[in-house]
């Protein structure tokens, strides 16, 4: 009975072992919306890598600099590209048509993918870009197969290989020797987390001052509910 | 027991009551309505779903203040309050929480009138008001939930419209009816928000008038079951009885204190619940191009979906889940059980009605899921379960098979 017990346990874990080897493994995230700092540098990083052709429509340049604590003329200077004023949303300066046309799909608006796909999955997807020379843009990614997106952060985290087994599947991404990029694989790592939590943040600015409030708000309810047990208690007394 | 005994008679109070039942009214249904002095946990409920429909008609009315019922500025004005307007957000999330809410704070008092007995003669009426109330909030809700414009508004609204289509002859042209086009577009957009800002409220508040005039017209029930009109003092005052206010409105606020604190929990820290109660996929603005790959229902439907999705044939599903809802109204005259409440009933009443509670929960779970065979099979013996209950109450009571224990004269503490 027992040998027959740890039979069905090695066949049922036997499946969990092999995908050990999933490259993805070692990449859950979640978004820290306290982290102000990372959110900033994620926001610098989001700017020069990704706004080419993604925008952020539902966030203002204003709200992004007061959220996390930049001065106006930084912003102007430094952040925006093109016709836009400090008040206006955040727009990609690429015309969706031309995006359509390069890439075959309008990149889309990042605003919400943060709630909707979640941190973890920008995380990940940030993370797992592979070379690919059969594909149009030249690379691959685990997280959404045939994408069309190029991997413009391979400047910073260099090219990735797949490394395959013997059935041809993925069991990690290398950056090989002569193809580098300027960010050690933990500076990476640390870039597209900056760059996830900005994601984060955009999806719902109010995040952070949201959970904040609530603590004053519960602490508040909780002493009221005292009060009303005891005015209760009060009331009660002569209900036999 | 000396509140408001007095006749107002002078004053701004007197010159209102002499042109306006006002003391009468407060009296009957505040200050001299008696109540059971032993509710227990479950009777917080009622007042609390009375709490949810204020939260929800006041929520409502600043939403509307920006919301835009087209299809090309739904999704982006829902975000322009959750991001632009001062408290926008707070607004939203108490809005979209408090449906949610809703329909916890409604299934637990139903489950309180189905442990007492609450709908048994003479009471009937007042379950009947209750289960139009629930009837109603569940389009309510459905017509709430298309308004932001997400993928998850857009098809879940497909899916449940579409199933009029399985009425025979009708069904089509029903299905467009309903729409206003050929599709879910900008005129379904603009009746559902009408429906759903107007005139469901105003059918919601007017039920739940009649359900609270019909429920001080008999008097409450207890867990006990008994009626407290039996033994009355001198006064011809219940002796198990005590003015709903000042003792159950202080009684009522401690219930209310600890539901905010939860309530908060949920506004505050997880608006989503996990995808429960604002589903990821809905962040995404609807696009009748791309369909969804799952479209669960929210949690409160999922129960009914589960049930539809048991059975094999769409109309057999639809009419079964409707019969799900239907057989509700029938239940004070399928119980013809002689007490009330499960503490003095038989173990077959307890068990079925645990063995009912769990299917509702575990058809609730099965129906947020991706269907798979396993999924079918629960989801059917569940069904089964849903469906015995109401079977094996009449036969056990029908028959005189139930051993009663016998009900006390007065009230238990």
């Amino acid at each position: 009975m027992m040998k027959r017990f740890l039979l069905i346990a090695m066949l049922a874990l036997a499946p969990l072992g092999a995908s050990s080897a999933d490259p993805k493994d070692g990449l859950e995230f979640s978004a820290d919306p306290y982290d102000t700092d990372s959110i900033r540098r994620g926001a610098g990083l989001f700017v020069n890598y990704c706004m080419g052709c993604h925008s952020v429509e539902l966030l203002r340049w204003n709200r992004m600099a007061q959220d996390l604590g930049m001065e106006e003329e930084d912003v102007i200077e430094n952040m925006i590209f093109g016709e836009q004023e400090f008040h206006d949303p955040m727009m990609s300066s690429m015309d969706p048509a031309d995006g359509e046309e390069w890439f075959g799909i309008e990149p889309p608006d990042l605003s919400l993918t943060g709630r909707s796909l979640g941190a973890e999955w920008i995380y990940k997807f940030l993370n797992t870009f592979y070379r690919d020379d059969t594909s149009d843009v030249g690379v691959d990614n685990l997280m959404l197969g045939g994408s069309s997106m190029p991997h413009v952060l391979s400047s910073l985290q260099g090219m990735p290989e797949a490394v395959r087994d013997d059935d041809g599947n993925i069991v990690d991404l290398e950056v090989p020797e002569h193809r580098q990029g300027i960010m050690s694989p933990e500076e990476y790592q640390q870039a597209t987390a900056d760059i996830t939590n900005f994601l984060a943040y955009a999806a719902e600015p109010i995040k952070a001052y949201r959970m904040q409030l609530g603590f004053k708000v519960i602490l508040f309810l909780l002493f009221m509910t005292v009060i009303f047990y005891a005015l209760k208690r009060e009331y009660w007394k002569d209900v036999h | 027991m000396s509140y408001n005994t007095e006749k107002a008679q002078g004053g701004l109070l007197g010159w209102v009551d002499a042109r306006f039942p006002l003391t009468q009214m407060w009296r009957e249904h505040l200050s001299e309505y008696y109540a059971p002095k032993n509710f227990n946990f479950w009777y917080f409920f009622g007042s609390l779903a009375l709490l949810v429909l204020v939260i929800q008609i006041i929520s409502g009315i600043w939403l509307t203040f920006n919301f835009k019922p087209t299809e090309a500025e739904a999704f982006t004005s829902v975000e322009f309050i959750m991001r632009d307007t001062e408290w926008g957000w707070l607004i939203r999330y108490i809005h979209s929480t408090g449906a949610s809410a809703f329909f916890v704070v409604v299934y637990l008092h139903m489950f309180r009138g189905m442990m007492y007995g609450s709908y048994q003669k003479p009471r009937e009426l007042i379950w009947i008001f209750g289960c139009l109330i629930l009837l109603v909030l569940m389009a309510e809700a459905f017509m709430g939930y298309v308004l932001p414009w997400g993928q998850m508004s857009y098809w879940g609204a497909q899916v449940i419209i579409s199933l009029f289509g399985a009425i025979p002859i009708i069904g089509e042209p029903l299905v467009v009816w309903i729409m206003g086009d050929f599709l879910i577009s900008e005129a379904t957009l603009g009746r559902f928000f009408a429906l759903h800002v107007i005139a469901l409220p105003l059918v919601l508040i007017a039920l739940v008038v009649a359900h609270i005039l019909a429920l001080h017209e008999v008097g409450s029930n207890n867990p006990d079951g008994i009626d407290i009109k039996k033994h009355k003092d001198e006064n011809g005052k219940p002796l198990d009885g005590i003015p709903f206010h000042p003792y159950y409105t202080v009684k009522d606020l401690v219930g209310v204190g600890v539901f905010l604190v939860f309530f908060s929990v949920v506004v505050f820290f997880i608006p989503e619940v996990g995808g429960y109660f604002i589903k990821y996929d809905n962040f995404i603005p609807a696009d009748p191009l791309t369909t969804p790959e799952h479209i669960p229902p929210v949690w409160y439907f999922a129960p009914h979906y589960a049930i539809l999705m048991s059975i094999p044939d769409k109309l057999l599903g639809v009419l079964t889940m409707g019969a799900a809802i239907g057989v509700l109204f029938l239940l004070p005259w399928i119980d013809r059980g002689k007490v009330r409440s499960i503490r003095y009933r038989g173990l077959g009443f307890k068990i079925a009605l645990f063995a009912f509670a769990a299917a509702f929960i575990i058809l609730g779970y099965v129906g947020t899921q991706p269907v798979t065979p396993m999924t079918t099979i629960i989801g059917r013996i569940c069904a089964l379960v849903y469906f015995g209950y109401f079977v094996f109450l009449w036969v056990y009571t029908a028959f005189d098979l139930e051993k009663t224990k016998p009900v006390p004269e007065r009230v238990t503490s």
